[in-house]
This record gives structure tokens, sequence and C-alpha cells, in this order.
């Protein structure tokens, strides 16, 4: 058996947009050519600033939305067109976790009716079993039992997201992404939901697609880490080499904003400019615009992701380097 | 049937019962006469309700064994209105239900299935919208004659575009605001969204417009019954009496009051009802 469980090959998502009635009709290129692997019993990361095709991407890999070009192929087989019935049953083994816990639910149910519809739809549980199962969910994700019959709104922002995850893991899946699940709770609740993930993880075996912005959470909880800019993947590798060596220009400015206990922020590096528009993107390196290190090669050459010191990365700077030090 | 949902929750009859302000108990109350007159009104009516008699024609109120007073054929009102609720009731609940489950089974279509299928709901909702609906009306019954099927019929097609509107807007937006997209992502067929998520979620503005609908069918069914189109004599609806009574306005009040005042006590009594009905129903407003 390998270790793959879900792999994406030259994934672009591209939506259109027109502006106004007669002018001229425009594409922005959300994800723009990624190539992904998910290993098994893993939790890889997805960092970058908000509009970088993050969440996008996790919906492309769930299936959700069929890519514009590309593919994704679930244990070797591609995935099933969207809302067809083989997509439906898949659904049991692959979940997603949303950002905003309030919006993701039903305000007219209880959260028990909530957590067991997964049993419902894919048939897997009925009447007093269960009940039992949801039941034995609530207390794996620390929910009283009590609480069953509440209602979403009478819990609190991270109760909701405690609801999600068991909700999300009703069906038993094998693989889950989590789309900034945390970035709409309080610091202090922040944590024990990022443990209460890793944990399940760690019990079940999960594959997880963990999407943030917030590095810490990310160094903390994933294994593997993928730095998008602009729709494209321009680091990925172990988490640790990551954060303790990050060899991309934009991943060394990302890794500086961490603050440090004892450290003043003298090392920070400050990004100038803002992140460009999607609909006009630069030519050659997306991020040239915006780095230190960028010389006039860098705007004419599109730097592609390739080995670098145990990990990828995309910068003709790196490669530069790395062909001298060969 | 509900034995796998009894279990946890509190039944709407708890609900029901915890807090009935006065007014909603006298609409509950009001109604609840209406439909007992309605459902038993070959029981109760005193006379039938085409017996003349000729020496007490246009009888006041008050009179002995004509409590309601009598009209121009010496017909008693009482027994006439009796008949007459029941006959306004099945035909205004017949086609407020018909309309909304339509509208609403269309609006989800469109919601559903976007692209043609939207845009041909949305063209019907329009053309219902701009076609005078006495006018088409008239033209079906004449051309039909008159029963009581086809006027239920013809008035569930009077209100179902609005109904349609509402449920497609409201759809779409319950699908980008998350809760649905998450039930599909379960895994759940468009039907379990729809039905067990969606049409929760939109009850209360469906039934506020229910509520709307309602006294709009009564009127509607009035305005045909005078125009001869309606209830057919010596059948008797609400409205038809308030048309006949019409003419004996100044002499004969009674006629038209008894009628006039069942319409405006059951139509007041349905709007009180389901404005308090959608909030008891809501778990987010307690």
């Amino acid at each position: 058996m390998t270790a793959l469980l879900l792999e994406a090959r030259g994934l672009v998502q591209q939506y259109d947009t027109s502006r106004g009635l007669f002018g001229r009709a425009t594409s922005v290129r959300a994800v723009d050519g990624v190539d992904l692997q998910v290993n098994r019993g893993e939790i890889l990361g997805i960092v970058g600033e908000s509009g970088s095709g993050k969440s996008t991407l996790g919906r492309m890999l769930l299936g959700l939305e069929r890519p514009h070009d590309g593919q994704v192929l679930w244990q070797g087989q591609p995935l099933p067109a969207p809302y067809s019935a083989a997509w439906r049953s898949l659904r049991a083994q692959m979940q997603l976790i949303f950002q905003d816990p309030l919006a993701a639910l039903d305000r007219r149910m209880t959260i028990a009716d909530q957590i067991g519809e997964p049993f419902i739809i894919h048939g897997l549980a009925k009447g007093a079993e269960a009940m039992a199962k949801v039941a034995g969910l609530m207390a794996r994700v620390g929910l009283r039992p009590d609480q069953a019959g509440r209602y979403p709104h009478e819990l609190s922002g991270g109760q909701r997201q405690r609801v999600v995850i068991a909700r999300a893991l009703a069906s038993s899946p094998r693989f889950i992404v989590c789309d900034e699940p945390v970035s709409a709770l309080d610091v202090s609740i922040q944590a024990q939901v990022v443990n209460l993930l890793r944990d399940l993880q760690e019990q079940s075996d999960l594959t997880m697609v963990f999407i943030s912005h917030d590095l810490k959470v990310v160094r903390n909880i994933c294994d593997r880490v993928a730095v998008m800019y602009l729709g494209r993947i321009v680091e990925e590798g172990p988490s640790d080499v990551i954060f303790s060596d990050p060899r991309h220009p934009y991943t060394q400015a990302l890794v500086s904003s961490i603050p440090k206990a004892g450290t003043g922020l003298s090392h920070r590096v400050i990004l100038q400019g803002e992140p460009p528009n999607p609909a006009a993107r630069p030519t050659g390196c997306a991020f040239h615009p915006r780095c230190g290190a960028a010389d006039r090669a860098c705007a004419l050459e599109v730097p592609v992701l390739e080995l670098n010191r145990g990990r990828l990365t995309a910068c003709l700077k790196l490669r530069a380097t790395g062909a001298q030090a060969a | 049937m509900s034995l796998a949902i009894a279990a946890p929750k509190p039944g709407i009859f708890t609900r029901l019962r915890l807090k009935v302000p006065f007014l909603i108990a006298v609409a509950i109350v009001w109604l609840l006469i209406i439909v007992f007159v309605a459902v038993f009104a070959d029981v109760i009516r005193p006379y039938p309700i085409s017996q003349m008699n000729l020496a007490h024609r246009l009888a006041p109120m008050g009179t002995p064994g004509y409590w309601l007073g009598t009209d121009e054929l010496g017909r008693d009102v009482l027994s006439r209105l009796i008949q007459s609720i029941r006959v306004s009731l099945v035909i205004a609940f017949g086609a407020t239900i018909l309309s909304a489950v339509f509208g609403t089974a269309l609006g989800f279509l469109a919601a559903q299935f976007r692209g043609w299928v939207e845009h041909v709901v949305v063209a019907m909702a329009d053309f219902q919208a701009a076609l005078p609906f006495m006018i088409m009306s008239l033209a079906v019954l004449a051309f039909f004659g008159s029963s009581m099927v086809l006027l239920v019929c013809l008035m569930g097609f009077y209100g179902w575009e609005r109904y349609a509107r509402i449920a497609r807007g409201l759809a779409i937006s319950a699908s980008a605001q998350g809760y649905a997209s998450a039930v599909v992502q379960l895994g759940a067929k468009p039907s379990r969204v729809y039905l067990r998520h969606i049409l929760p979620n939109v009850a209360s503005t469906l039934i506020v417009s229910m509520t709307l609908t309602f006294p709009e069918v009564i009127l509607m069914e009035s305005g045909l019954s005078f125009l001869g189109l309606g209830v057919q004599p010596p059948e008797s609806s609400l409205g038809n009496m308030v048309g006949f009574g019409r003419e004996y306005l100044t002499r004969a009040p009674w006629i038209m009051l008894a009628p006039s005042l069942v319409i405006v006590m059951t139509t007041l009594s349905i709007s009180l009802l389901g404005d308090w009905l959608r909030d008891r129903l809501d778990p987010t407003i307690r």
C-alpha cells in the first residue's frame, strides 16, 4: 500500500468576472497550477495571505468545486463529478470543517440532531444506536451530554466549532480539510480546538489539510507545510525545516512575522506594497514587485517548484545559488 | 411514524401551552369556532339554505326564530351564513395551500437547478404578475363553467408567483449562507437539504405570506361571486352574501353585516395567529 492518499495534479481554478454590462470579461486565476501530494496520516498545512487561493484549493481537494484544469486523484482514482451519487457517498470519507461554525450550523435544529445527521444521510445508524453514537461523539469533542438539546445560538463559539468537528467525524472520514478552523475563535479557545484536532488526528489516524493564515497554529499542528502566494505554491516541505530555515523570500517574511518570546521584532522582514490583484498578475515571478532579492530576470521568467535543501521552492534566486553550491 | 424524532425535543404542544397572549387565545378560539361551524354546517344549520318564507321577508336581527334576520326572499341569514363559512373556508384554505405548495416547490426547483429552469420559473412568475388575474379568471370560468374544484384551482394559481419568488430568493441565500452548503457537503440529497433544512428556516416568511394570501383569496372569491362567476346561487359564500346584500344596504344592513364581520374576524385571526406562530416556532427568538 502506498502512503499517498490524495494527489492534486496541475490544479487550476479560474473565475470569470465581467465589469459592467459592456465591460470586457476578465478572468481571475485563484489557483494557478498546483501539484500537491497528501500522505496518509499526516497533517499538511497550507498557509498564505488572504486571496492566495488557500480555500479554493481546499475545496477542490475535497471535490466541492470542479477544477478548471488539472485533476484530483483520491487513492489513485479521479474524484467523481460534484453532486453525483458517487460523489455523495464519497462525502462520508472526506469532510470539511468550516471557518464560521455559526453559519455552518442550522439554527433551527438541536446540535444532537445535527451531529447525527451524517448517520441518517449515509444510512450508518438509526434510532437508539445513532443516539448512542452521537453521545459518544459529543464526549469525544468535549461537549457535555446536557447540551444535546441546545440550539447553535445557545452555545459559545468554541462549543459550536466542537459541534462542527463532531459532525465532521460522525461518518468516520479518512480525510478532513480544516478551512481556517480557529480564526473566528478567541485565542484562549483556539488552543483548545487545535489540541482537540491534533488529539483526534492521532486517535483515528486521520489525514488532514489545515488551511490557515496563522503561522503559530500551523507550526504547532502540521507535519508538512505548503506556502501559497497568489495561487501558486512557493515553498513546500517539512514543517520544522520550513519554520527553522525558510528559503523563499516570501516564506522568510512570513516566518519573521511570528513573534518570539524574549526577542524584539528587529529581524522582522516587512513586505513592501500590497498583495497584487490576482486579475492583474505580475509577469514572471508573481512575488517580484515585493521581493527584496528580485532582479530583472525575476520579472521575465516564471520560477518552477523544484527541490532545494530538503524542501521544494519556486524562486529563481534560490535556483542560482543552489546551482553554484552543487 | 414520528417515533424516531419524538424523544428529545419539547413537543409543539408544550411550547404552545407555555404562554399564549390573550389576543392570540381569542384568535385561536374564533378559528376553532369557524372550523367547527364549517365541519358541522349540516347539523347546526336551523333551516335549509334555500327555504323561503315570504311572510318574513327582510326580518331584522333578533326576530324570534331568525336571530340574524332574513334576506329579501325570507331565507334565514344565519343558515346561509353557516353554509357560506363552509364554502368560503374550503376555497380559501384550499387555494392558499395549493398556491403555497405549488409556488414554494417551483421556487426551490429554480434555486436548485438555476440555469434555464430558473429562467422559465421567473418568466412564468413575471407573466403571472403582469396578467390581470380577474380577466383571466373570467375567461376561464366563462369557458369551463363554474365549479368548486375549478374555483379552488384558479384561486390557487393566483398567489403562487409570490411564493415562488420568496422561496427562490431565500433558498439561494440559504445556500450562500453556509448551513445548506454544509449539509450538501455532508452528502445529503437535495430533497433532504430543501425539506429538512431550508424549508424550516424559510417557513416563517412563507407563513406570513400565507396569512396575506388567505384574506386576498376570500376577497377575490367575493369579487368573482359578485360578478356572477364565483359560487353560483342558490349555493352561497361569504363574498356572495356580501355582494347580494349590497342592494339592501340601507333597508336591511344585517344581510351584509354578518358575513362581513365573519370575513374581518377570520382574516384578522389568521394574521395574528400566523405572526405569533412564526415567532413561537423560531428557537432563536425566545
